[in-house]
């Protein structure tokens, strides 16, 4: 088959801003799970359904005759509050357990959530309309839906606010502060355990953010959790714990690599594609470290 | 093990036994009831689906009793349906269908809801040689496997969308046409997939893009660029309510221009409802629409039957809702003319069904699968805000006359 793209070289434009947009998006799922991981050694498989849930918020909002847009700003309120009853109610007995206890623990919790929102949502697939029409570049051969510049824009200001608060405030100075050392951290007053609920509070707000515009901008289903999941592990992977800019520059890649992919190997590799890439920066890494003989910690 | 645990299952182990032996008495034919058993995914991904199903078998039983039941050596019997939750897993749709025949001594089933799951179930009635009269199965692969108790009312998948290229060929003024397609990667959607293959083959027309989405794929863009690029004459979606929401959403804010849209599930979806305007236009295949003029004592018409399943469950019905009421007419006719509860004779009914349900007509082919039925295409049309279905193929039902090509996006309020 010859590449459509090459021919078409207009669609290379198209193809980086879709994928850019989208990697934007799931950057901000994947700080989050960068974040928690970080300050808690904790790898939340649940990610994917309190996006999931997010969003939910944010169409329930849109069925009451709300614009959806508004989920932004409640979801990540209301999120913030259900990650924090979760910590309370069981990531806190598996926090300082073994990695592969709170893996279980998460799982659970995702299932827990699948279900509930089937029972409370139903099974059918749903979408919130936000009637933000489209950008046309380039004489119409280049479109961009608003509702995706939106959501990258919408990410980008959180992410910015939150960095700022990570830096300025004082629970922002005590997350990292345990996520360096959490005893150290506790000797020297930190109160680690509203820490901890903090930071899974905050990932789980980040989650009913880029719920909310999941909901404006894709589809929203009880079971499509799971994808959002290990799209964000594969970031944090790529980009390392706790450090913002690579988080987006590797969301973004991803985003990027996955729109090529679809354009030049075909669409049924897309996610395959990802995989193998995920495979080859691991071995990469891998052989980098052992050049080195550090380790990572 | 401690005395406390083994209390506790001594306890268990007597409960569930005296169940089984109580359940045992429920078999084939229960006084005046005939049992049908049937696993149905209440919760998990198809619980709305599932539902329907349920709905629908459930509509035809109260119906079928009230009039009179079935009448097997002179005595009246009526229906009545064993249901188990196959939480839309397969593997537990195969173990429910082991404990409905073995357990509870099921000799006739009807089958659960999607292709995936009749597939689970399948070899498991086959097995144990149970009829069983499914509504939801499409899957060309139930059919090519040479199941001999396995009979389908609905038409094979392949079907779905092959009327939909004639279609576009005949607006072509005969002449072959282009075609783009994006089909999920999943047994029904590459089964009409093969459909669309072999509808191009006989019209000589050429498959431009063949894109096979990821399950977890819920972002088509890539896809509508090069269509927007490569121009076809017709685009095919088929990806479940997933596939036909997505593509909808992004056809209209990439503003993608074709002259025919072809997809399946969109009354699943909910289509004119969740995307009103923008869905106009789409064309979409159907087993039934209400509109038809099919005919059968029990429930009259299609229209009939809307009203009457309106009625009773507050919603209008969905194809899949449709379908299952007809298994049992299916089911009813069979043992009168079996006149006999015999495994191997009901079967043998069942194939030489012939019959006209409100649904459609009914006649099994060698594989199962309903030959005497064309699948049907609707059109989204759409006056004011509110969206509608309308039949436009084939033309013998036709209710309207199909708008092709479908106006630019920029000619679009």
């Amino acid at each position: 088959m010859d590449f459509l793209i090459f021919k078409a070289p207009i669609l290379m434009v198209q193809a980086s801003l879709d994928g850019i947009l989208l990697g934007i998006l799931f950057a901000l799922i994947a700080y989050g799970m960068a974040l928690q991981w970080g300050v808690m050694n904790i790898i939340n498989i649940a990610q994917g359904d309190l996006v999931i849930l997010g969003g939910y918020i944010a169409y329930t909002m849109y069925l009451a005759g709300i614009h959806p847009a508004w989920g932004v700003i409640v979801s990540p309120i209301i999120m913030f509050f259900v990650g924090w009853a979760l910590y309370k109610l069981v990531i806190n007995k598996v926090v300082d357990r073994d990695l592969f206890i709170s893996i279980l623990a998460t799982f659970g919790i995702a299932i827990i959530f699948q279900q509930l929102m089937n029972f409370i949502f139903g099974a059918d697939v749903v979408v919130a309309q936000s009637e933000y029409g489209t950008t046309m570049l380039f004489d119409n051969s280049v479109t961009l839906p608003n509702s995706k510049i939106f959501s990258a824009v919408v990410s980008i200001l959180y992410a910015i606010a939150l960095v700022i608060y990570m830096k300025k405030s004082r629970l922002g100075r005590a997350i990292r502060a345990t996520a360096q050392n959490a005893r150290a951290a506790k000797i020297l007053g930190v109160d680690t355990e509203k820490v901890y609920a903090a930071t899974f509070g905050i990932n789980a707000a980040l989650c009913g953010i880029a719920g909310a515009l999941i909901a404006i901008t894709l589809t929203l289903h009880p079971y499509v959790g799971l994808p959002y999941t290990v799209r964000s592990f594969m970031i944090v992977i790529v980009a390392g714990l706790g450090n913002l800019p690579a988080v987006a520059i590797s969301g973004m890649g991803l985003g990027l690599f996955e729109e090529f992919a679809d354009y030049i190997l075909g669409t049924e590799f897309r996610i395959g594609a990802v995989f193998m890439l995920l495979v080859f920066i691991l071995v990469y890494r891998r052989f980098k470290l052992s050049k080195k003989r550090e380790y990572l910690k | 093990m401690n005395k406390l645990t083994k209390l506790f299952i001594t306890f268990i182990s007597a409960i569930t036994l005296m169940l089984s032996s109580m359940s045992s008495s429920f078999a084939k034919v229960d006084g005046e009831y005939i049992v049908l058993g049937a696993a149905i995914s209440l919760t998990g991904k198809y619980s709305s689906n599932g539902v329907h199903t349920q709905n629908g078998y459930n509509l035809a039983v109260e119906r079928i009793n009230k009039m009179g039941g079935v009448e097997v050596q002179g005595k009246k019997y009526k229906f009545e349906i064993i249901y188990y939750d196959d939480e839309s897993n397969p593997k537990r749709a195969a173990q429910l269908a082991e404990r409905l025949i073995n357990q509870d001594g099921v000799k006739y089933m009807l089958g659960p809801y999607s292709s995936g799951l009749t597939k689970a179930i399948a070899p498991v009635t086959e097995k144990y040689k149970i009829p069983m009269v499914e509504a939801n199965g499409a899957s060309r692969s139930l059919f090519t496997k040479g199941y001999k108790y396995l009979f389908a009312v609905l038409s094979p998948a392949n079907q779905y969308l092959e009327v939909a290229i004639d279609l576009a060929v005949e607006k072509n003024g005969g002449k072959p046409v282009r075609i783009a397609q994006a089909f999920e990667q999943d047994a029904f959607s590459q089964d009409v997939r093969l459909g669309i293959l072999d509808a191009a083959k006989r019209t000589g027309s050429e498959i431009i893009i063949d894109d096979k989405l990821p399950k977890e794929l819920n972002d088509m863009a890539a896809t509508l660029a090069k269509v927007k690029a490569t121009k076809p004459d017709v685009l095919v979606v088929s990806g479940h309510t997933k596939g036909a929401l997505t593509a909808i959403r992004q056809i209209a804010e990439m503003k993608v221009d074709v002259p025919m849209l072809a997809m399946t599930h969109c009354d699943a979806a909910k289509l004119s409802k969740q995307h009103g305007k923008k869905s106009e236009y789409a064309l979409c295949a159907s087993q039934w629409h209400k509109n038809l003029s099919y005919k059968d004592k029990f429930f009259g018409t299609g229209k009939k039957y809307d009203k009457d399943f309106k009625k009773e469950f507050g919603y209008a019905p969905p194809y899949q809702s449709a379908e299952s009421s007809a298994a049992l007419l299916v089911f009813k006719d069979a043992f009168e003319r079996a006149n006999s509860f015999d495994g191997d004779k009901v079967r043998d009914a069942l194939k030489t069904t012939e019959m006209q349900t409100f649904y459609g007509n009914i006649k099994f082919g060698p594989g199962g699968q309903n030959t005497a039925k064309p699948m049907i295409l609707f059109q989204v049309r759409c006056k004011g805000d509110t969206c509608e279905n309308k039949v436009v193929a084939p033309t013998k039902w036709a209710s309207d006359k199909f708008y092709h090509p479908i106006p630019k996006w920029s000619e679009r309020s």
